[in-house]
Formats: C-alpha cells, structure tokens, sequence
C-alpha cells in the first residue's frame, strides 16, 4: 500500500477554510472513541466540552480570557512560523513577559517610588516592560540562530525550563510577600498595577482588547505592508527572496523579537489582569498551546482569533469534563495534539489529491 | 574527594547519560534519514508510563522495557503516516506528537501514580563486580545501560559499515537524488522513524523502571529535547553520542550531589537549570568550534513527495 500526492493547480479558497473545520471534526470523532473507550458517552463529554461552556454568561466570560492570550501569543508566531522561524519557547518568553512587568508592580507597590508622578504611568510601563522583555528574552535564540547557526528550536525551548525555575526562585525568594504565611506568592498588587474589568464583578479584564489590536494590526500588516509581504516570501520562497534582496537574518530577529514581545504582553496582561500577583507558575501551557492555535488558524490573523476560541473552549469544557464525568485534564492535552495532527493532515489535502493505492510498490 | 563518593559520582553520571543516549541513538538514525522528529519527548514519556503500567501489571522488567518500545513505535508510527505519508512540516508534526504524549501518558499513568517496584537489577560478575573502584562502573550496571552502549555500536555499524546503512545517509542526504536513482526513500524513512520510536519508547522505559523506579507525570522533564540537541552535538555521529550524553548526565548529577551536599550556596532552581543551560552552551561551543559549516544531514527537515 502506498500514498500518492498529486499537486493541485491553484488551492481553492473553500478548500482552505473546510480543511480546518474537517479537521477538528476528525479530531472530536477520534476523541469521542477515546472517551467511548474510557467508558463514558461521547455524546454528553461533546455538551461539556462544547456545548455547556456556551450557554452561561461567566463561562462565555471565561473563554475570551483564556483566548485572549493564546491570540496574542499565536498571532506572534504565525510571523515566525510564515517565515520558517521555529520559536518555541513562546510559554518561556510568556512568564519571562509576566514576571518583569509584574515587578514594576511589585516595586510600586503601596505607592512606592511614585513621588510626584502619580501611579497613572503604572500600567502602561508594565505592559511596556513585558513586551519588552518577552522580546529580550527572543533574542538570545534569535542572535544565537543567526551569527552562530544554532537551531532557534532547541534553544527557545531550553529556555522554557530556564525561566519556569527563575521564577519559580523569584516567587520563594527575593519577590516573596513578606506576611504572606510563607506561601510562595507575592504580594497582590495594587489596583493602580492591575488591568481594568469591562464588566462589573465579571471575569473579562482589558488584556482582551489586547488580544484584538494585535489581531487587527497584525492582519493589516500581512495584507498591506512590505513587511508582511517579505515574511511570506521568505517563507515561501527563500530563493526568490534573497534575488529580492531580503535579508533573512534581519528578518528572523525581527520575527523572534515581534513573537517574544506579543508572547511577553499576553504574559504580564495575565497577570496584571487575571492573576493579580507572581506565582510559581503562571500559564497552562498557553505559549504551546498557542502553536495550535497558530496552525489551526491557518497562520491567517482573523483565523487565529477563532482557533483560539475554540482551543479555550477546550480549556473550559477540559475543567468542567473533570468534574462532571471525572474525564482527566490529559485528556484535553491528548485531544489538543490529536488535533494539530489532524490539521496538519488536512493542509495536505488542500495542496495535493491524495490516493491510497492498494498493491504495486512504493 | 573521596574514592568511594567520586565512584559513586561516575556511577551516577553513567545512569543519567543512559536514558539520554538510547534516545539520541534512535533520533541519530531518524535524522541520518532525513528526517526531524520533534516528538522524541512525546514517545518517550509514553514508553515510562506504559513501560511502567506493563512492568508493574506483569511484574516483570522485560515485558516492561518491551511495551514501552511498542508503546514509543506506535506514536512514532503515527508520525511517519504524517511525514512520510502525507508530507506533512517535520517541526509542527514532531511538536503535536509531543504535546499528544504528554496527554496519552497522563491518560496511561493515571491508575500507576504512586506504586512502586523494584528497580531493574544490576549487573553482577562474582570477583569482577568486586573490583575496587572500577569494579561496579564497569561490572555493575543494570542490562539497559550496556543495552545503550551496544545500540551506539550497533548504529555505528550500520551507518557505516553496512550497505542499507549507506542507503539511509544518501536518503538523508538527498532524496531527490536517491528516488531517481530507484532507491524506496518512503520504506527507509517509515522504518528509520520506528527504530527512534523504539529507542524513546526504550529510554522512557528505562526511567520508569530502572532510574527512578515509579512513575509520576511529565517525569521525562524535557530529557527528549536534550536527546534531540545532543544529536546535534554529535554532529551525527553515534560514539560522539555517547560523550555528549557523558557530559549531559554529568551535568544532571551535578545538580543532584550538589543539592544533597548543600556545600554550594547556590539556590535549587538553580541547580536544576544546569542541564538546559548545559545543553545550549554546548550547542554553541559545537558551532564556535565547528566553523567548516554543518555537517547536518543535508536534506534534514525537508518534505518529500515523490514526482511519478
């Protein structure tokens, strides 16, 4: 038996929007056995993960707060990944973002070092801070891949590790609330350091909006900009080009910088906005979670916006599963990878007729 | 230091290297074939908590290191049907598959968390074991880590000194070329990947069953990427495998005496960064020191589909 591909001409527009959707809907057949399987029925697990999520107000709430930063996240990488860099240490640059922008929150904390100033500069410097440093902490794989070769992919992600222990030292150490009953968290901080809530007593903070500016900015600067159009053609067509006279190394450090700094955001809008101070650990795995997110929406803007609504359903529905089938939280990381495969897969079929040929040799 | 502390050192290094080198070893071949597979973390906590489910339902080792294999084959299946199948990109597929790993072994470990069973026994030669100092580094190991050494023998062979093992280079090399020439790219890449899913199914395995010896989720602690740099340090070659792997597990157990001995006064997160910190600088002196270019394999990551 063998696969055979045959190039199609030009990839039809309904093909590209289809190939996704037949893929999460392979994917929740796969995991429907799975659940069948483990003894429960596929049919109630769809209402929890799915369906239950959808029809409560703070549940709605919820699932924009946890797309919002696999969003910002995502739209970051698809300027990598268009590009064939292969950042994947966004959850590092993530809490690397969160914990420096969370510290101008800690040094300011109680009306410290505000002076004449007033506190109004507090939660735009935050912000700054953790872009900033999302995209710092980019640059060591970044400058590392160009002026010695070293695969970005290996280093990104050994930095993961890095900066969960760093802040995890950070939390238990130096930034520990002094009359905290020794619990490994900082102080809580300060409503001048904390991101607005657009609805009174909700969940949903202002990081959202965030996540939509990114989103919108980044759609205009992939359709309109020269910018966006050398991040294409370098990933598409590296040879054409370096006769064009792109530099792909300048543009891999500015790809690594605008996915550290987008990762580095969603990092401190978390905890400014959701959060409220530093913990040992403060993401579920969104910087990977994100690299779904990214592929699932096609490596397209408004396509990530809706990829990642659908991966927080998975988050929501994975907590409320737990509950009320006492489905395990694995099972939502399983169904999440069974799912990249599957769109993966389906890309596939957008650039190629595939045919299973039984017999003759391969 | 002491005799006694430094033996028990080098012992130590050697079991930590150990599960680092059977993944790498496998890993090797699957890049020697062209291919990148990113889902080395993914396969080989699958082989710890299915190696450990199977080695504490049958009480027996073997059954375990064996269904940790097939357990680390099937993903890696699953991965080859993507890649080589339907040509899928190398880095994303290799991700999903680690990030569905990491899902399943949850999934396959959760009714295991907690039991414990004796650790795999070692190796024990009447008067050779004995020796002092060498005696148990070299006579005292337990089967997987001479199992290790002779995997790295045994890919040097065939890379090397085999024709089939020829076949893969070129394949890896160029597969253009080797389709032209009639050579089944396809066939040698599916079973290249297998071979490294059985090593990470194996490596898993090991540490389930002989290092730690339970199982406890995301045991792995990113020991699957540090395979995969090391096969980069190795510059593809299975003996420099096995230094890196010397030099990686040294770097682990470090961390370990240190923190046990408490004379640093530095913090255990610290400690614990070392090896992921350990594995960058080496990739960057490897690249500093290897200034001729890459000795990669060239058609390394790169889809194929075959023209008819």
């Amino acid at each position: 038996m063998r696969i055979d591909l045959e190039p199609r001409g030009a990839p039809s527009r309904m093909l590209e929007i289809l190939a996704p959707v037949a893929a999460f809907a392979v994917a929740l057949l796969i995991g429907g056995l799975v659940v069948w399987l483990l003894g429960k029925s596929p049919v109630r697990a769809f209402q929890v993960y799915f369906v239950e999520p959808l029809t409560q107000g703070w549940s709605l709430q919820e699932i924009a707060v946890k797309a919002a930063p696999l969003a910002l996240i995502a739209t970051g990488l698809a300027f990598c990944f268009r590009a064939n860099v292969w950042n994947i240490g966004a959850e590092g640059q993530f809490i690397v973002g969160g914990a420096i922008g969370g510290w101008i929150g800690l040094l300011t904390h109680g009306g410290a070092g505000q002076g004449v100033l007033g506190s109004w500069w507090i939660l735009p410097a935050m912000l700054i801070a953790g872009a900033l440093a999302g995209a710092a902490y980019a640059m060591i794989p970044a400058l590392l891949r160009v002026r010695l070769g070293v695969s970005e992919i290996l280093t990104s992600l050994m930095l993961v590790y890095v900066a969960e222990l760093w802040l995890d030292y950070m939390v238990r150490g130096p930034w520990k609330d002094p009359k905290g009953f020794n619990f490994p968290v900082t102080v809580t901080f300060d409503s001048s350091a904390t991101l607005p809530l657009l609805v009174e007593g909700g969940r949903l903070h202002a990081g959202v909006l965030l996540a939509l500016v990114a989103v919108a900015v980044a759609t205009v600067i992939f359709a309109r900009s020269l910018f966006g159009f050398e991040v294409r053609l370098v990933g598409a067509a590296p040879r054409a080009a370096r006769f064009a006279g792109f530099s792909e190394k300048r543009l891999a450090v500015a790809v690594l910088a605008i996915s550290g700094a987008a990762a580095g955001l969603a990092g401190i809008a978390e905890v400014s906005g959701q959060i409220g101070q530093l913990q040992t650990s403060i993401s579920p795995g969104y910087g990977f979670t994100a690299i779904i997110v990214a592929f699932l929406g096609r490596l397209s803007p408004p396509g990530i916006l809706v990829a990642a609504l659908v991966l927080a359903l998975t988050y929501i529905g994975g907590e409320g599963a737990q509950i009320a089938l006492k489905l395990p939280l694995d099972m939502t990381k399983a169904f999440q990878g069974v799912l990249l495969m599957c769109v993966l897969a389906a890309d596939v079929f957008t650039r190629y007729r595939v045919r299973i040929v039984t017999g003759g040799r391969a | 230091m002491n005799p006694d502390i430094l033996q028990l050192v080098l012992f130590t290094i050697v079991t930590a290297a150990t599960p680092l080198l059977i993944a790498a070893i496998g890993e090797l071949v699957v890049e020697r074939a062209g291919v990148l597979n990113l889902g080395v973390e993914g396969m080989m906590i699958v082989g710890a908590a299915v190696g450990f489910a199977a080695g504490y339902a049958s009480n027996s080792i073997l059954v375990g290191a064996l269904a940790g294999m097939a357990a680390g084959m099937a993903l890696s299946l699953l991965f080859a049907l993507l890649v080589v199948g339907l040509a899928t990109n190398q880095v994303a597929s290799g991700l999903a598959l680690t990030i569905f790993g990491l899902g399943v072994s949850g999934l396959a470990g959760a009714g295991f968390v907690g039991l414990k069973r004796e650790a795999a026994s070692h190796l024990f030669i009447p008067g050779l074991s004995d020796l002092p100092f060498v005696g148990k580094l070299i006579f005292g190991h337990d089967f997987f880590v001479y199992g290790g050494l002779g995997l790295t023998a045994a890919a040097w062979w065939f890379l090397t000194r085999t024709r089939a093992g020829l076949t893969l280079r070129a394949i890896g090399d160029n597969h253009v070329s080797a389709h032209s020439l009639g050579l089944p790219v396809r066939r040698y890449r599916v079973l290249a990947i297998l071979f490294g899913g059985a090593c990470a199914g194996l490596a898993g395995a090991y540490l389930s069953l002989a290092y730690t010896p339970f199982w406890t989720p995301g045991m792995t602690a990113g020991r699957g990427w540090i395979a995969l740099a090391l096969v980069v340090f190795s510059s593809w070659r299975p003996w420099r495998a096995l230094a890196g792997a010397l030099l990686f597990g040294g770097a682990t157990t470090l961390q370990l005496h240190a923190q046990a001995a408490g004379g640093f006064r530095v913090p255990a997160q610290f400690m614990s960064a070392l090896p992921y910190i350990v594995t960058i600088l080496a990739l960057i002196v490897l690249s500093v020191w290897d200034r001729r270019g890459t000795t990669a394999p060239a058609a390394l990551g790169k889809p194929f589909v075959p023209d008819r």
